[in-house]
């Protein structure tokens, strides 16, 4: 590690040391998956005081607003951070996907409007990707979108599910259809819609976890303008993946500091209530710790830039396993935590440090769900990592 | 610490497979098995002559290239994957690091040399019973006599025992400590004796020790300094040998991907199904994850970490590369259907190396035990 390197990371964590504290003091490990609706005012409260000292989109170009960060700068500071405990952040999707979204294939005019409330911490984005029958089957999406040829304002009917946090956001995109009779990933269009307007409608849903990170969000006549098409009406599709191309990503090991903080959790509950002398737990913990070392080395042979600039294919395929590795780590790791705290997990607990257990219990159910199912992780990798047959898909 | 290759690690990488493909074909495989000596010396002289195998981590000072423990670690992958019958590992990757973490520098001057000249192979004894080091476990003994040690004794369980040029042996002094001994394959009372084997790859064998005459310059460390530079030494092994599974286990996965594509039932090439592309995907999920864990624990390991952080490196890339490499033995096993069942077949060269392999320098469970002790205190 460079000198700039380790003096900017102490930059870092005096900055969190200095600010997450006072009023912001309880906000430290929380609002993570599964935590989402914790403090969400106090929380967007700090997005603003984050933005203020320039630590919101620190990887964006200066000239929208970001501090051009080379991604081992950024790794530090997501790294640093998630250390210090700091909050789940309510402006990540207009921060890493979104944004760089725009920034990439945006018109000037969508890049003027919207990076600076993204950088400022008081614009909220949401994604309305997934439908009730289109999940891991994107390219099926039923949402239509027509242009009302007096106003030229696109009018979309239809139905989103599993928006996360649309009841925090005044905007969402969204991937619908604007050619009637298409099929598949061909003639859709991606638009970037205000929430507060009379035809769309929000209803949460009431999770396993009895929280509601995810709504349902409802179009009915609602309207977008036609200035908002991101890309041309039609090749939405294109917009849409090099979106979630921005999801991999460096924020991984920040991820992994909080997994670091849970895993401290549960060895602290372990030695507190005894868990720590069964041998099977001992075994289940030390499993786990490994899991954790060998998912932080894989994220930096995943985010490695060769010296003399050989390519290492191996670096891709340390990317394919990421997100299934994680999240079922994170689930086994949720059971575990459960294990240990024995008669206890069913218990809601008070204390905040057994809450998160409980929590990550639960909530772990989703992360193989969720951006990529188990299934469709397994097919990617099968697919694209070991070159194996696709799958048929319908002729569009 | 940047995780990318830079192109002479991927020289030695590509190098290192080409020669591999050839000379370490299945059928050069089983040719060794058969043999008895259980390698080929043409091979190994090519190996570790001309190509200067077992000089990459042995310092300049001793005549080797003084490459960081990394580039072993990309040479034993691919030794892995073509299941190379040779004795590189107990040489290279076992002794090399003994010799130089007990630190006696006329014996390191002695033997290194020759080792990295590829003229000696060496192999280390590290119990009485098993291939972990147990100091306590240590059943042979040594008395000093003017100038030299006589040592007697037995080690049941040594890799390339009959063949190895120079023997590193523990013995118990009067005092109770264990000391560590340099010891000629030609010393007078040394016998050793091959195991019938179920994984024919790599030989291990019985040592026994009669009243045999060391002198007392081949004593390289004993007591606390000798149990610290062995834990270091082992965790090295460890490393190199996860490095191994590793490459076993990619073979494993590259061996079905290219027996399934074949294979065509119901019409259709077998690897089209859902079930068996999971399986394979599951497969390389842990082969990355485990080489992942293999990179990172030999590029702290070249930054010389203390030697608690040293060991649990090594017990976290060696338990999950052991487990990857037997899960995918098994996989490939039952994804070639009914030829996975014959000998004719590799899968089983693998399953039985992967199951023996799994224990030496500690078996996951044990390895998962030390981690858990660091964690959470002694049980």
């Amino acid at each position: 590690m460079s000198e700039d390197n380790a003096a900017f990371r102490a930059e870092i964590s005096g900055w969190m040391q200095d600010n997450l504290q006072g009023e912001y003091q309880c906000l430290r490990h929380r609002g993570g998956p599964g935590d989402e609706d914790a403090h969400p005012e106090l929380r967007k409260q700090w997005e603003q005081h984050l933005a203020r000292a320039r630590w919101t989109c620190v990887g964006w170009p200066e000239q929208y607003g970001g501090r051009n960060l080379t991604p081992a700068q950024q790794v530090i500071f997501h790294e640093e951070y998630a250390r210090a405990g700091g909050p789940g952040r309510v402006g990540h999707l207009g921060e890493t996907l979104i944004g760089p979204t725009l920034i990439a294939l945006g018109s000037e005019e969508q890049k003027q409007r919207f990076l600076p409330g993204i950088v400022a911490g008081t614009q909220y984005w949401c994604q309305g990707y997934s439908e009730p029958n289109a999940g891991s089957d994107l390219g099926n999406v039923q949402t239509k979108a027509r242009q009302d040829e007096a106003g030229g304002d696109w009018i979309v009917d239809g139905q989103k599910v599993w928006t996360s946090l649309a009841h925090e956001s005044q905007w969402v995109f969204v991937l619908a259809r604007c050619e009637p009779g298409s099929k598949g990933n061909k003639g859709l269009i991606f638009l970037l819609m205000p929430l507060d307007q009379p035809g769309i409608e929000v209803r949460p849903i009431k999770q396993l976890t009895g929280t509601s990170e995810f709504s349902e969000v409802f179009f009915d006549g609602a309207r977008a303008r036609n200035a908002d098409v991101v890309g041309a009406p039609g090749a939405g599709w294109k917009i849409a993946m090099a979106l979630l191309g921005f999801e991999r990503g460096l924020s991984t090991l920040g991820q992994q500091a909080h997994f670091e903080h849970e895993l401290q959790l549960v060895c602290a509950a372990a030695k507190a209530n005894g868990a720590a002398r069964n041998p099977m737990l001992r075994n289940r913990i030390a499993q786990a710790w490994m899991g954790l070392k060998a998912m932080r080395y894989n994220a930096m042979r995943m985010l490695a830039t060769s010296p003399d600039g050989t390519v290492d294919g191996a670096a891709d395929n340390a990317g394919l396993i990421a997100k299934y590795y994680w999240s079922n780590w994170h689930r086994d790791f949720g059971k575990l935590a459960a294990d240990v705290l024995g008669f206890d997990a069913d218990i809601a607990s008070t204390e905040p440090a057994l809450l998160r257990l409980q929590q990550v219990f639960f909530f772990s159910r989703a992360d193989t769900i969720y951006a990529g199912t188990n299934e469709i992780q397994l097919n990617i990798i099968a697919e694209r990592g070991l070159g194996m047959p696709k799958e048929a898909r319908p002729a569009n | 610490m940047d995780f990318a290759l830079n192109s002479d690690q991927t020289m030695i990488r590509d190098t290192a497979a080409a020669f591999l493909a050839d000379a370490s074909s299945s059928a050069a495989v089983r040719a060794a098995m058969a043999g008895a000596s259980g390698f080929d010396a043409k091979v190994w002289q090519t190996l570790a002559q001309e190509l200067a195998w077992c000089a990459t981590a042995i310092p300049e000072e001793y005549e080797g290239l003084g490459l960081a423990c990394f580039e072993t670690v990309l040479l034993a992958e691919q030794c892995g994957r073509f299941l190379l019958c040779a004795p590189y590992f107990a040489t290279a990757c076992l002794s090399v690091p003994v010799l130089l973490e007990t630190g006696n520098a006329a014996a390191c001057g002695r033997y290194l040399p020759q080792i990295a000249g590829g003229t000696l192979t060496a192999t280390t004894a590290l119990s009485a019973t098993g291939l972990d080091w147990q100091p306590g476990k240590v059943a042979a003994a040594a008395i000093r006599q003017d100038d030299h040690y006589l040592l007697s004794g037995a080690y049941r369980q040594v890799i390339d025992a009959a063949t190895a040029g120079l023997l590193l042996l523990p013995a118990r002094l009067p005092g109770g400590e264990t000391a560590l001994f340099a010891v000629s394959a030609t010393a007078a009372g040394l016998s050793a004796t091959t195991h019938d084997t179920f994984d024919r790859t790599r030989r291990t064998g019985a040592v026994k020790l009669d009243q045999v005459r060391v002198d007392a310059g081949d004593m390289l460390a004993c007591g606390e300094a000798l149990d610290k530079s062995m834990q270091r030494a082992c965790a090295g092994a460890a490393i190199a040998l996860a490095a191994e599974q590793v490459g076993g286990a990619q073979a494993c996965l590259d061996m079905t991907l290219a027996y399934i594509a074949e294979r065509k039932q119901f019409g259709r090439s077998i690897a089209s199904f859902q079930a068996i592309k999971h399986r394979c995907a599951e497969m390389m999920v842990r082969i990355e994850a485990a080489r992942s864990a293999v990179h990172g624990a030999a590029r702290q390991a070249a930054t010389r970490p203390g030697d608690a952080d040293l060991t649990l490196e090594a017990a976290c890339a060696k338990a999950l590369a052991s487990d990857a490499y037997f899960y995918c033995a098994q996989e490939s096993i039952q994804l070639h259907g009914g030829v996975g069942f014959t000998w004719e077949y590799d899968p089983h060269l693998h399953f039985k190396r992967a199951q023996a392999g799994g224990h030496w320098l500690g078996s996951s469970d044990e390895l998962r035990e030390r981690v858990a002790a660091n964690l959470l205190g002694a049980i």
